[in-house]
């Protein structure tokens, strides 16, 4: 198994007559995403690689039965997208767009209250399922088939992660961009919770970085709701004060936020946090060692 | 984006705030003749930066001739303050405004509230000291009242929020017709901030911005030209927006070595393990994911152009960027600009072989590293060493 994404997942994707679009579709139904529409305003009726091309989500749906989509579109329209989304009933929305006004994204979160909608970003890389669907545009060949779930904040150090265990011969059930907006879809709670309540998720390797208050509050849901080990890394540890990281999320503003804080919580509440980038792996394997499940999490050959 | 003072007092009097009228001047004879109009008037540094007035960037004046003489030392100083580190920021203008003379002061803030997904309105009565401040020391001052952004700002939360101000009669309008005026501002104009601090209750009895500070969502510029025309390219870091011409997510920071990675998270983490192993960086640097090879060149010639840099460390971990097209940026660049510091490069990633023969093919003096460890390793031993 995995969580939000897997073989059954049905994908749409908008703005997928857009270069961006275009290329990250032939890349998802390259790994095996059942890619089953597209939407662009005033383009139905086109196909893009055998495609078939809708003006409206709502329409893409009806005629395809799908139940996701991946958004691609410029930040000018992707507030768009995210509402007809959101309106057309998707189950799961992924968001790529990096660059929405953060009044936008508290209008979209607003109109999503008890909606059914998840939605996933938006600037963030998406998710995937190793094995049964790319939603996004991580790279899909560093990814191996597994049980360990990864979630983070940022895009790159997601890939750096991911490398670093699949090197080790530990596989991933499935890894989450949540993306580096202040305001955002799944946060590390929503998704330490269908880490947790999924069977085949043994471990978990959670991304931070500074700004924010997402990873303490994370840190205590670990201490208190998880059975599973969990490892983690914070990065900005030397970031200054007051200035934005190149997320929007990633800023220490009145002394809170910091890297310091964020590793003391989740140090308080058990979790491995590795002290720098390139030992990640080497966290969640003394993680998963000291819960007595290293043999398991290991690829079967 | 970072606005002046007078530039967020201009916009908030369009909204109905109640401001001192004032005059930006840029020679001290400018302020001697803006200061004929008042009795006693107050100078204002106008820099990107809070804590002016302890950096002596704001004075009282009971004549023009001593306005003038204020002027001289204030423009042209490089104003000191704890936001500007130490070197401080030049004085190009000032602000001259009639002194008011007032009784109590407030601080007064809207802000986006990113954990419940509105706005929030941000009170206190202890005026004049920065928020954070007061949060540490007197927690119990401080009022919080939450907005929808769909269902807008309320007469009964402005006569709330006043309330707990001890603010009653004509004052208590006044306040609600400022806090509306913030609100309309912040939302129609997508604000990151709107703060008035201090906001004061004056002798005669009205309600009156003694300051105010305004800042932008950059990502929402687009829709706001006349906003983005308000930005000075003078306050910033001539390297940082120089930057925001290619898209580049720049920093400077005051070490000596440039880094240049992609993505943010990867970028802050460069930066971390440099330190560990005892150097310093110079940047933060993220090229994106479509990093071509004229933006991995500008973004060269930006860590070329800084005098500290002493190496360089390229960290880049390519996904749907091919590393031989970063590999080829590099090396374009590399030549482009001549090298004159050691250059270390880990490249990992999708096409990582191919990448790494055009390094060495170029026959340019590259240093190779394994990984993001063994970069930094390097990198700081060409740098200098461990410090």
């Amino acid at each position: 198994m995995s969580i939000l994404v897997d073989q059954n997942t049905r994908l749409l994707v908008q703005g997928i007559t857009g270069s961006q679009g275009r290329f990250h579709t032939e890349q998802m139904i390259q790994y095996g995403t059942k890619v089953v529409g597209g939407v662009t305003p005033g383009k139905a009726g086109e196909e893009v690689l055998g495609v078939p091309v809708f003006d409206t989500v709502k329409e893409a749906k009806e005629a395809t039965n799908a139940n996701a989509s991946i958004i691609y579109v410029p930040p000018k329209f992707a507030t768009d997208a995210l509402f007809e989304a959101i309106d057309a009933e998707l189950d799961l929305v992924v968001c790529i767009t990096e660059g929405i006004p953060i009044l936008d994204m508290a209008r979209v979160k607003n109109y999503m209250r008890g909606k059914k909608t998840v939605l996933v970003g938006p600037n963030c890389p998406g998710l995937i399922s190793p094995g049964k669907a790319k939603v996004g545009i991580l790279p899909g060949y560093i990814h191996k088939e597994g049980h360990v779930g990864v979630i983070s904040r940022s895009g790159t150090l997601t890939y750096e992660a991911v490398n670093q265990l699949s090197q080790r011969g530990i596989g991933q059930s499935t890894a989450v961009g949540i993306g580096g907006d202040p305001i955002r879809g799944l946060g590390f709670i929503d998704v330490l919770k269908r880490f947790e309540e999924d069977p085949d998720t043994y471990a978990v390797v959670m991304i931070g970085e500074i700004g924010g208050s997402g990873e303490e509050a994370a840190a205590e849901y670990i201490r208190d709701h998880m059975t599973k080990p969990v490892a983690a890394f914070i990065s900005g540890q030397t970031a200054p004060k007051g200035k934005r990281m190149g997320h929007a999320g990633a800023i220490i503003s009145g002394g809170k936020g910091t890297a310091a804080g964020k590793i003391e919580a989740l140090t308080n509440c058990g979790v491995i946090v590795a002290p720098t980038p390139d030992r990640i792996g080497e966290a969640l394997v003394e993680a998963i060692r000291r819960a007595g499940i290293y043999e398991k999490c290991l690829i079967q050959a | 984006m970072k606005i002046h003072e007078y530039q967020a007092k201009e916009l908030l009097g369009a909204y109905g705030v109640n401001v001192p009228s004032g005059t930006v001047c840029k020679t001290p004879e400018e302020v001697y003749e803006a200061t004929k109009a008042y009795e006693k008037c107050v100078i204002k540094a106008q820099i990107h930066s809070g804590g002016r007035g302890k950096g002596g960037g704001v004075k009282l004046a009971s004549s023009p001739e001593e306005a003038r003489g204020i002027a001289e030392k204030m423009i042209g100083m490089q104003l000191v303050t704890h936001q500007t580190g130490p070197e401080g920021k030049l004085v190009r203008k000032v602000l001259v405004t009639g002194a008011a003379s007032y009784e109590k002061e407030f601080y007064l803030s809207v802000a986006a509230d990113n954990e419940n997904e509105n706005l929030v309105i941000i009170a206190s009565a202890a005026g004049g000291t920065e928020i954070e401040e007061t949060a540490k020391l007197h927690p119990e001052l401080i009022v919080k009242e939450p907005v929808s952004i769909f269902g807008g700002f309320r007469a009964y939360q402005g006569i709330g929020v006043a309330k707990k101000l001890g603010l009653t009669g004509t004052l208590q309008k006044e306040f609600i017709a400022t806090l509306r005026g913030m609100i309309r501002l912040f939302i129609e104009k997508d604000c990151s901030l709107v703060e008035i601090n201090p906001l004061v209750t004056t002798t005669d009895g009205h309600i009156l911005a003694l300051d105010a500070k305004v800042n932008f969502d950059d990502n929402a510029l687009m829709r706001h030209p006349e906003i983005a025309e308000l930005r000075d390219i003078d306050e910033e870091d001539p390297k940082e927006a120089r930057a925001s011409e290619f898209d580049l997510n720049y920093i400077s920071l005051d070490g000596n070595i440039g880094c240049l990675v992609n993505g943010a998270g990867l970028a802050m983490a460069t930066m971390d393990i440099i330190k560990k192993f005892g150097g310093s960086p110079a940047n933060f640097l993220d090229v994106g994911g479509s990093a071509t090879t004229e933006r991995v060149t500008a973004a060269f010639e930006i860590l070329l152009s800084d005098p500290n840099v002493k190496a360089i460390m390229v960290n880049i971990f390519g996904g749907i960027m091919k590393c031989d097209i970063i590999a080829e940026g590099v090396v374009t660049a590399a030549k482009k600009l001549g090298m004159t510091v050691p250059l270390v490069v880990r490249l990992e990633g999708t096409n990582v072989e191919r990448g790494k023969e055009i390094l060495k093919e170029s026959g340019l003096a590259i240093i190779p590293a394994e990984d993001m460890a063994d970069a930094a390793r390097k990198a700081v031993e060409a740098a200098g060493g461990a410090k």
